[in-house]
């Protein structure tokens, strides 16, 4: 680069080899508690999900008292929300990209009868029915990927057919029936190893629990610290213009599914645990549970913005205040009535938030 | 006679009943800085985007290095060399400016971190960043990890420009690189453009802005209902014949050709 404008500049540029040449600096104006409240959320969208989650465990605390703080209720709460956890993580990976996974739960739920009935009834080691398992996680996530990218089906649509195929596919080979949590302790005890736990103190902390918390991190390190989770944020930003920057858009679209769906197939195997059994008929609501989850950790639904954090909040602020509900003797139809609030709220505030030019 | 560096021939593109290219010729020599110019809807962004990769003519041939090629994807013309700064800019604004610089170049970490765990270099990055910003003169950007969408106009298009600037091998195409630019960020694209051409890589400016044009352009394209009209020589035609080439006031027939 040369260092003085070229003589062959016009004439109105004779000035400019005296321009400034430091980066540009600001005292900055003060902008009042509200402004700068705002602004400290724009640059930190997780702290809505995280103060909503603080502010609910308090009030809940005053409202359910003792026993709602008590180390044996939260970590409960953490067992409770671990399932619905796991599907939001694959979830926020779909929702980052702009998209929507409506066959989360159907995927789980065929998985657990898959290796359940492989195990348990066809004698097929326990470990190779959990591989299979996850294998057929992949397998259902690359059809999604490709109905998305291949055939150019809007995401919603796509994963609501498949979501009936694989609930029809889940009942079909069940036989609508459920296998007994006794049948897989005598034959295969490993597929319900993550509902084993640790004790500390009064508090019980789950295999599952762990397994929910160790996606989140390991997934908060592929979207931030991986040019891979970069380009993921970038396809749900701009897909045109992250194809012209050269990010292979529809390939790594088709491993976002994929990924999703082994990690539906983990929450398969995390889920025998927690629930004891395999009911062909369970977390019927669970993908629409996820999304809640989503939602409600400030993950922006249009794409490219928000932290998968966020979800792991917005899981347990479900999970909060469900338990502080209960123990407040709340009938279940007002922790709906609750939940539906909760997800306008946070919604509205993250769109607040939005507002501030940073 | 030299073969051109980067060539076209025929190129046709359609969009429903609409032409954009009607079997337009293009050549790129080596080490040169050709401008292309033409009236809104000429065809100029369809030209680069059929040459970059970044839609499939339907009809014609592009020669590389004396080579046929076919791009299937941008990705594809960016391995081969070429470089481009497209009109839309091709920036995703919710990221950062670092982030918009490498977009699948990423710098990784030294050592376990980045070869197992495919860990960024983020420092690194932000240095590289920073410094190709400065090198355009966009003192103006506070913070590199700024999201793009907070940036000016012009802002933007020096991030565009930087990032082409920054990689590009064979062949950088800069369809309108100074349209909102100031009149310094302008003056540094021109010097970049022939910094460029002077480490011999041949550049491709579209621009509407004719003093520029002619200042910096060693032949002019002139682009005309989806075609290329003609290629004059700066030096020997007037910026009012180029003009009414450009416009279809005057016919090449009636200028000395280049
Ligand atoms: N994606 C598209 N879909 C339909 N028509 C298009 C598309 N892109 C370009 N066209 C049409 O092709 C023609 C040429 O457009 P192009 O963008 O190449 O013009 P241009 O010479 O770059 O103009 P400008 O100087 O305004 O940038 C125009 O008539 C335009 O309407
Ligand atoms: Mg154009």
């Amino acid at each position: 680069m040369s260092e003085s404008p070229t003589p062959g500049g016009q004439e109105y540029e004779a000035s400019l080899k005296d321009s400034a040449s430091a980066v540009a600096e600001f005292e900055h104006a003060p902008r009042g508690m509200i402004g700068t409240i705002q602004h400290v959320l724009h640059g930190n969208p997780t702290f809505v999900p995280v103060i909503i989650l603080v502010a609910s465990i308090t009030v809940f605390g005053f409202i359910a008292g003792e026993r709602f703080f008590s180390p044996f209720n939260l970590s409960l709460i953490m067992q409770q929300v671990s399932i619905i956890g796991i599907l939001a993580a694959a979830q926020t990976l779909i929702i980052l990209t702009a998209g929507i996974d409506l066959s989360v739960a159907a995927i789980m739920v065929l998985m657990s009868v898959i290796s359940g009935k492989l195990a348990v009834e066809f004698g097929v080691p326990a470990p190779i029915a959990i591989v299979i398992s996850f294998i057929g996680g992949i397998a259902a996530g690359y059809l999604n990927g490709w109905l998305v990218t291949k055939i150019k089906l809007p995401p919603f649509i796509a994963t609501l057919g498949t979501w009936n195929v694989f609930f029809a596919l889940n009942l079909y080979l069940s036989g609508a029936q459920s296998i007994r949590g006794a049948d897989i302790d005598t034959t295969a005890p490993l597929l319900k190893f993550f509902g084993q736990s640790i004790a500390i103190g009064s508090a019980r902390l789950t295999y599952g629990t762990l397994l929910m918390i160790a996606v989140f991190v390991a997934l908060w390190y592929v979207l931030n610290k991986t040019a891979w989770g970069r380009h993921v944020y970038m396809i749900g930003d701009d897909k045109e213009s992250a194809e012209l920057a050269g990010i292979r858009t529809d390939r790594t679209l088709r491993q976002v599914y994929m990924l999703a769906g082994f990690i539906c197939a983990l929450a398969a195997w995390a889920s025998i645990g927690r629930v004891g059994s395999i009911s062909p008929q369970s977390f019927y609501e669970g993908n629409l549970e996820s999304i809640t989850a989503v939602v409600i950790g400030g993950i922006s639904l249009f794409g490219g913005r928000g932290s998968i954090m966020g979800a792991l909040f917005g899981a347990l602020i479900v999970g909060v205040f469900q338990s502080g509900l209960r123990l407040a003797g709340v009938d279940v139809l007002w922790q709906v009535f609750a939940i539906g609030w909760l997800i306008i709220i946070a919604v509205a505030i993250d769109q607040w938030i939005r507002k501030v030019s940073a | 006679m030299t073969e051109p560096l980067l060539k076209a021939r025929g190129l046709v593109k359609r969009y429903g009943r609409v032409t954009a290219l009607d079997h337009a010729d293009f050549d790129l020599m080596p080490g040169e800085i050709l401008a292309v110019i033409g009236d809104n809807g000429a065809g100029k962004s369809s030209l680069i985007k059929a040459i970059s990769g970044a839609t499939v003519p339907d009809e014609g041939t592009i020669t590389l290095e004396g080579r046929e090629v076919s791009y299937a994807s941008p990705l594809q013309a960016r391995e081969a060399g070429i470089e481009c700064v497209y009109q839309t800019l091709a920036l995703s604004p919710a990221l950062s400016i670092t982030d918009n610089m490498f977009c699948g170049r990423e710098l990784r970490k030294p050592g376990v971190m980045g070869k197992w765990f495919g860990m960024l270099d983020q420092k690194a990055m932000e240095k590289f960043a920073r410094e190709k910003l400065s090198e355009l003169g966009l003192m103006t950007i506070q913070n590199i990890n700024q999201a793009v969408e907070t940036l000016s106009g012009g802002q933007r298009q020096g991030v565009a420009v930087a990032r082409a600037a920054a990689f590009g091998s064979k062949v950088i195409v800069l369809d309108e690189p100074t349209a909102a630019l100031g009149v310094k960020e302008s003056r540094k694209v021109l010097d970049l453009i022939q910094d460029v051409r002077s480490r011999g890589t041949p550049v491709v400016l579209i621009s509407h802005n004719m003093p520029h044009v002619f200042e910096v352009a060693d032949r002019i394209h002139i682009h005309r209902l989806g075609r290329r009209l003609c290629v004059v020589d700066p030096k020997s035609i007037s910026m009012s014949d180029a003009v009414a080439l450009m416009t279809g006031a005057m016919q090449p027939e009636q200028v000395s050709a280049a």
